[in-house]
């Protein structure tokens, strides 16, 4: 076996060894599979106007129309199927959270290493925009973003990303700054390397593992905010019917009791969250040598 | 110290000087003002008056520097919808925000720290388990949508507590707020919960990684064989060294529950500054808004500075590394 394969087999029963975590992960697995294949699993397609018919608003869990459509947890308003509008749904807001999850990596993590490499006014001046940065809640950073600048896919992407980078611009420093003293950096130096090969691919590969913690962890809290925020009406636009949406369109059926438009997509919502969460924090402790 | 202080202080400027050209910036730029907020039915003539009047016609560092002027002067425009000074309107919907913040702090420090400290101190037992499980439970819940189950179970199934508006307010040594009326508290109480769950969590985390990390330190061994008793050592020796990142925590967490309460406040209808803010960006009542980001933004920056300051008090080598 290569040395790199044992590694990860090794990995692999250390993930394992935590059951909860080890459920979680293929459950998140099964989350990603059916917001990926939406359109194919789907049982109907909710935003076809030729298949939704408002006959059907608001039937509750488990019911049939005239035409023998079954509606496992029911129908909204409009009488769309809630089971394909949760699919759905789950394809806007875990492509929204991970897509700025992504780009909040590339910025934070170049912003990070850039600053342990090189030190001195730069990084000082980088490190007290991340910490101010940090002590806004993220809420306020969207809501400053979004109310000045109006709502829509780009601005709540780029929302995400402004809440997030500087919580891998932080992770990235603190391990790039561990790993710069390593004989490995001096090795490369001695051979004339550039700066931007010794810090990307040398450095970085080597401060993943807390990058990916952050990542799991930030990527989670991202779709939480980004539902949190198109509830609110102030994210994604009516066109992009993310979860926060769906929920916020059942809230004004609650008081009539048709519980099931906004607490369903809630709980597939809280399901991806908390998965995500899970494998988080288990990463984290396996991560972490202080308990160890 | 002093030179501590005052480079903190002119960052805190320096940042509110570089929100208020962001907020200026994305208000009265990115959207066209002429077009929000004059009749479509009016005349050219009219269209201009209103122009030279809102002074949208000089050069855009002209307005810029009006709109600061003013700012200093406490004057952030009229509302388009209610007429007043934005300024007046949130200040006055701020006792009611204040109070749904306070009351859930309250809440998530008395629930909190207790059981934050019970599972870093036996982290294998069933009941720290259950308590870590919860924590993680509990931040992966979307507030909103918390709230809308709350109002779902105990206003609109049991009809135990009501789940809109702020209830009967009562005075206490001059001071007005709901919280001393019995009528005012039931109307309180779910959406205080509600903001408080969240901050529960990161609490319950806080407060366990700290004392998991402490009980293992010299000092306590040290203490433990002294033969204080275990009592003492946890809430003396233990409790004291976590101190410091939960006092970040009450000052800090102060200024993100007023931030989370917009949405809290949307859900319960509690008519907060929070609310005010969802609806003015509904309505497109601009003055409102910039009056309320720089409001916050400001509340933020100093919020910080104290919290910076205290932090010099408390922790001596911040104070060393913050001369450098």
């Amino acid at each position: 076996m290569s040395p790199k394969l044992k590694k990860f087999v090794e990995f692999c029963k250390d993930f394992s060894s935590n059951k909860v975590a080890l459920v979680a992960f293929f459950i998140f697995l099964l989350i990603l599979f059916v917001a990926i294949f939406a359109p194919l699993v789907s049982p109907t397609d909710p935003y076809d106007l030729n298949t939704v018919s408002i006959m059907n608003s608001r039937l509750p869990p488990f019911s049939e129309d005239f035409s023998g459509n079954y509606f496992f947890l029911g129908t909204d308003g409009a009488g769309r199927d809630m089971v394909s509008a949760i699919f759905y749904g789950l394809r806007v807001s875990l492509g929204v959270g991970v897509l700025s999850g992504i780009f909040a990596l590339i910025i934070g993590s170049f912003f990070g290493i850039s600053a342990a490499f090189f030190g001195g006014r730069y990084e000082a001046i980088i490190m007290r925009i991340v910490d101010i940065q940090l002590s806004f809640p993220s809420i306020l950073v969207a809501l400053i973003i979004l109310a000045a600048f109006g709502k829509g896919v780009e601005k709540t992407i780029i929302a995400l990303i402004l809440v997030q980078w500087a919580y891998y611009a932080r992770t990235a420093r603190s391990s790039a700054l561990v790993e710069i003293n390593k004989e490995y950096v001096d090795a490369a130096r001695c051979l004339a390397f550039g700066n931007t090969r010794i810090m990307f691919n040398h450095i970085l590969p080597n401060c993943m593992a807390p990058l990916i913690v952050v990542g799991t962890l930030q990527t989670a809290h991202a779709i939480s905010l980004e539902a949190t925020l198109s509830f609110l009406g102030l994210g994604l636009p009516i066109t992009e019917p993310s979860l926060g949406l769906l929920i916020g369109n059942g809230f004004e059926y609650m008081y009539s009791g048709d519980f099931w438009i906004s607490i369903f997509p809630g709980v597939a919502l809280l399901i991806t969250v908390a998965s995500i969460n899970l494998v988080g924090d288990h990463l984290r402790d396996m991560f972490n040598p202080r308990l160890h | 110290m002093t030179a501590f202080i005052f480079t903190r202080f002119a960052q805190s400027v320096l940042v509110l000087f570089i929100m208020s050209l962001l907020v200026f910036g994305g208000v009265n730029l990115v959207g066209d003002p002429v077009e929000m907020l004059i009749n479509p039915e009016a005349d050219q003539a009219e269209v201009e008056r209103v122009i030279r009047e809102l002074g949208l016609d000089r050069p855009v560092t002209e307005q810029y520097w009006y709109f600061l002027v003013n700012a200093f002067k406490g004057d952030l425009g009229d509302s388009f919808i209610f007429g007043e000074p934005a300024l007046k309107l949130i200040i006055q919907r701020m006792p009611a925000t204040l109070e749904l913040a306070l009351f859930s702090l309250i809440i998530s420090l008395i629930v909190a720290i207790p059981l934050g400290i019970y599972a870093g101190y036996k982290p294998d037992s069933k009941a720290s388990k259950v308590i870590m499980a919860g924590s993680i439970l509990g931040f992966s819940m979307p507030t909103f949508w918390v709230g809308i189950i709350f109002i779902m179970i105990f206003a609109v199934q049991l009809g135990w507590l009501p789940s809109t508006g702020r209830g009967e307010i009562g005075t206490f040594l001059g001071i007005n707020s709901s919280l001393f009326t019995l009528n005012g508290l039931s109307h309180v109480f779910l959406p205080a919960l509600n903001l408080a769950l969240f901050k529960i969590s990161s609490v319950i985390r806080l407060t366990r990684a700290g004392t998991r990390e402490i009980i293992l330190q010299d000092y306590i061994t040290f203490a433990r064989s002294k033969g204080i008793s275990e009592k003492r050592v946890v809430l003396i020796h233990v409790l004291k060294n976590i101190l410091i990142p939960i006092v970040t925590v009450v000052g800090l967490e102060f200024g993100s529950l007023i931030a989370f309460s917009t949405v809290t406040e949307t859900v319960f209808a509690w008519p907060g500054m929070g609310k005010l803010i969802i609806d003015s960006i509904y309505n497109l009542d601009r003055p409102v808004i910039v009056a309320y980001l720089m409001i916050i933004v400001t509340f933020f920056v100093f919020l910080n500075l104290i919290v910076d300051i205290l932090y010099t008090f408390l922790d001596p080598r911040v104070r060393i590394k913050g001369d450098h």
